[in-house]
């Protein structure tokens, strides 16, 4: 399957709330040789659910694959593989103090975000804003010398 | 009722209709020990190893068609468990298998005999569960053999700590089992069958592939009806085998690595592959880029992963077997079985070419007469049990099945020591059939520590031991694919059979010449004691046809043509 054509895919799982269920997902794309690009956790607000969403990438018969063996798993209640969505990813950022903070500011604004901390010797910013166009942001901040940045990992809906 | 969660596990086995259980006691586990020392509504039979436990527990479900069930230690005893969970696991046999844990409070503290079972049993079973609270043993109990049974069938493990099993609680097991994000689909889509009615009546050359699911759903009599009434010709896949009757015309043979000349070239000239509870595995399919090339596929199976999964379906069908078939019965009239006559002629021709076969030309006996041979003694009065290898390969070609849940062999994880523990099981499930076990001289020291167990539990197992004096499978690989250099596959140091077996108070024979198998088998059989047969077969016998590797199922290394005298 080396042969086709690797794509990346967002897929999210709705799992009952129990011991043990993340590991049952990951040890299924771990043992079936998947990949995770990102994933991210949490419970649905009232009810006994979890929503994950995964970002992976393979085969459209590999990503068909993943899916069925995820909805195999008895605490998933439903697997949705997405075409048309709404994707969204947060990074937190560390500058020095010493930087441009009035560029950070700006820059950060273009991608949703803002300054959101300021110490004694450092600044954390946030941005919010599509996947890809995180990427950018990352790769332009560059050369205001973060000194650490998180990323979140996707979450996604359906439109 | 009150009782111990050690109690609650007694009496869901009991409520469950569980007659045996093989099991081996420890640490962990001794309050459930405890309480089975107390009751007499269901039989514990001691084996000699935890591996020999699931195995026996795995044969039993095999030939019963019932959940199997094991009953292990923390730790070593779980550890010992795991090749029978996984070989459960690839082969789709309802098993629950119950192992004591450490108690709670030393979980996670590298106690005494302690092992994260949870976390190994994930990857190969079907389900498991760590009960924390014996509040919930009802319903995990109850859920674990409704998960084992249902769908496509499966292993479920139960770990319980010992504090649990201590534990007093209310025990109540008339529940309702709700389990909202488990719902197997077993009912045919209906307008999904009339397309595939409709295609296998436009079809010239269908081909029926059969596979273990036919067994597992108890559809081999509803798939037979279906054969017979269509004039369609079948293959089976290795664990398909005792579908169809051996002499039934329509059956070809098994498929695949080793599969009959006519079934595989059958599988390669098909226009339409009408698959039933089979999974394309890569030993039946060849290299996949030329498994039945030209062909369109109907795929029904129980398992929504399987399908599409290696071969894509044109027709794809999630249901058990058995109700998807029993739909297509209704719609059979369109078949014309007729139009197949040219398509069975051609596959007639296919066997008269290259029939399944073998050359009595050694002075040693053939590993396959001794197969046939008990197959014309025993034929249906026997289950036929295996381990792993070329005697594996050759009971699956040569012994005359008659019957589904007759054949009870270790397919997909080809488990070494899978065939004398799990012929216990069998017997004990069947105890009015002769349990048979072919096995090797390599495979059968992998669980020979079981002549205990069939000594002390009366269950008589024949094991018939091919012996070469080889690792045979591996030896015949080295010889056509590593220039024959035999590593580490020469056995010629063996014990004697014959002692070990009565070192353990069973029967040993050994066997040169075909009056001698005839004598020994029969006296067997009459003596009713656990006994190994050894025969000494030929060294070199390989296992023929063979579809090399990754090779193309029509490209097949074949028996060589003998002059005829």
């Amino acid at each position: 399957m080396i042969t086709e054509n690797s794509e990346r895919r967002v897929i999210s799982v709705i799992v009952v709330n129990e011991a043990s269920v993340l590991s049952r997902i990951t040890d299924l794309f771990s043992g079936r040789g998947y990949n995770i690009t990102s994933l991210t956790v949490a419970p649905i607000p009232e009810s006994k659910y979890s929503r994950l969403t995964i970002v992976t990438s393979g085969s459209v018969r590999v990503i068909e694959q993943i899916t069925k063996q995820l909805h195999k798993l008895i605490p998933v209640l439903r697997v949705y593989e997405h075409a048309d969505l709404v994707e969204k990813e947060m990074a937190l950022l560390k500058f020095p103090l010493s930087e441009n903070i009035t560029d950070i500011s700006t820059l950060c604004a273009a991608y949703n975000g803002r300054i959101v901390n300021v110490g004694e010797n450092v600044i954390i910013a946030m941005v919010a804003d599509d996947p890809a166009r995180i990427e950018n942001f990352l790769r332009v901040i560059k050369k205001y010398n973060p000194k650490e940045i998180v990323r979140s990992g996707a979450v996604a809906l359906e439109r | 009722m009150q009782m111990s969660g050690a109690q609650m596990v007694i009496e869901a086995l009991i409520a469950e209709g569980v007659d045996t259980i093989f099991g081996y006691p420890g640490g962990a586990i001794m309050n459930v020990y405890d309480e089975i020392y107390k009751q007499n509504k269901f039989q514990h039979i001691l084996n000699r190893h935890e591996q020999a436990s699931v195995h026996a527990a795995e044969g039993y479900a095999k030939a019963s068609g019932k959940v199997g069930v094991a009953l292990i230690t923390s730790g070593p005893g779980f550890t010992n468990a795991v090749t029978g969970l996984a070989d459960a696991y690839m082969d789709s046999i309802p098993l629950v298998v119950i192992s004591g844990q450490v108690p709670m409070s030393l979980i996670g503290t590298d106690a005494f005999q302690e092992i994260d079972a949870v976390g190994i049993s994930r990857s190969c079973t079907k389900h498991n569960y760590l009960v924390t609270d014996a509040k919930d043993l009802p319903r995990v109990l109850k859920e674990a053999f409704y998960i084992a049974a249902s769908g496509r069938p499966g292993p479920v493990h139960v770990d319980i700590p010992k504090d649990v099993t201590a534990q007093i609680e209310e025990f109540n097991y008339d529940i309702e089992i709700n389990l909202e994000t488990y719902k197997p689909n077993i009912k045919g889509n209906p307008r999904q069958i009339k397309k595939v009615m409709e295609a296998i009546a436009k079809a010239r050359r269908p081909l029926f592939y059969l596979g273990g699911g036919v067994v597992n759903s108890n559809a081999a009599y509803e798939v037979r009806k279906l054969v017979q009434k269509t004039g369609i010709p079948a293959v089976e896949t290795f664990m398909a085998r005792g579908t169809l009757a051996h002499d039934d015309e329509l059956l070809i043979s098994m498929l695949g690595m080793h599969g009959s000349y006519a079934a595989n070239m059958a599988m390669s000239e098909t226009d339409l592959v009408i698959g039933l509870g089979a999974r394309f595995d890569d030993r039946v399919t060849g290299k996949l880029s030329e498994f039945a090339k030209n062909a369109g596929v109907i795929h029904v199976d129980i398992d929504p992963a399987s399908i599409s999964k290696l071969v894509p379906a044109d027709f794809p069908i999630v249901g058990d077997v058995k109700n998807v078939v029993l739909e297509m019965l209704e719609l059979v009239d369109q078949i014309d079985s007729n139009k197949y006559k040219t398509w069975r002629n051609s596959i007639k021709n296919f066997d008269e070419l290259h029939p399944l076969t073998f050359h009595e030309d050694s002075e040693r006996l053939k590993p396959q007469w001794v197969i046939q041979r008990t197959g014309e003694l025993l034929g249906d009065s026997a289950n036929i049990s295996t381990d792993v290898g070329q005697h594996q390969m050759w009971a699956a070609q040569f012994y005359p099945f008659s019957r589904p849940r007759q054949w009870i062999s270790s397919g997909g994880l080809g488990t070494m020591g899978f065939g004398f523990p799990a012929a216990i099981g069998v017997k004990a499930a069947t105890p009015d059939k002769i349990s048979i076990n072919f096995t090797g001289d390599g495979s059968i020291l992998m669980n020979c520590q079981e002549l205990m167990t069939a000594v002390e539990q009366k269950l008589p197992v024949i094991n018939i031991i091919l012996n070469n004096n080889f690792l045979g499978m591996v030896r015949q690989w080295q010889t056509l694919f590593y220039d024959k250099r035999h590593s580490q596959t020469d056995l010629s140091v063996q014990p004697d059979f014959v002692k070990l077996a009565e070192a353990f108070g069973g029967i040993g024979y050994r066997v040169h010449t075909k009056e001698e198998f005839d004598t020994a088998l029969k006296d067997a059989v009459e003596k009713n004691v656990v006994a190994f047969i050894e025969v000494i077969v030929e060294r070199f016998e390989n296992v023929m046809p063979m579809v090399p590797a990754g090779g193309s199922l029509f490209n097949m290394m074949l028996l060589e043509k003998k002059e005829k005298k």
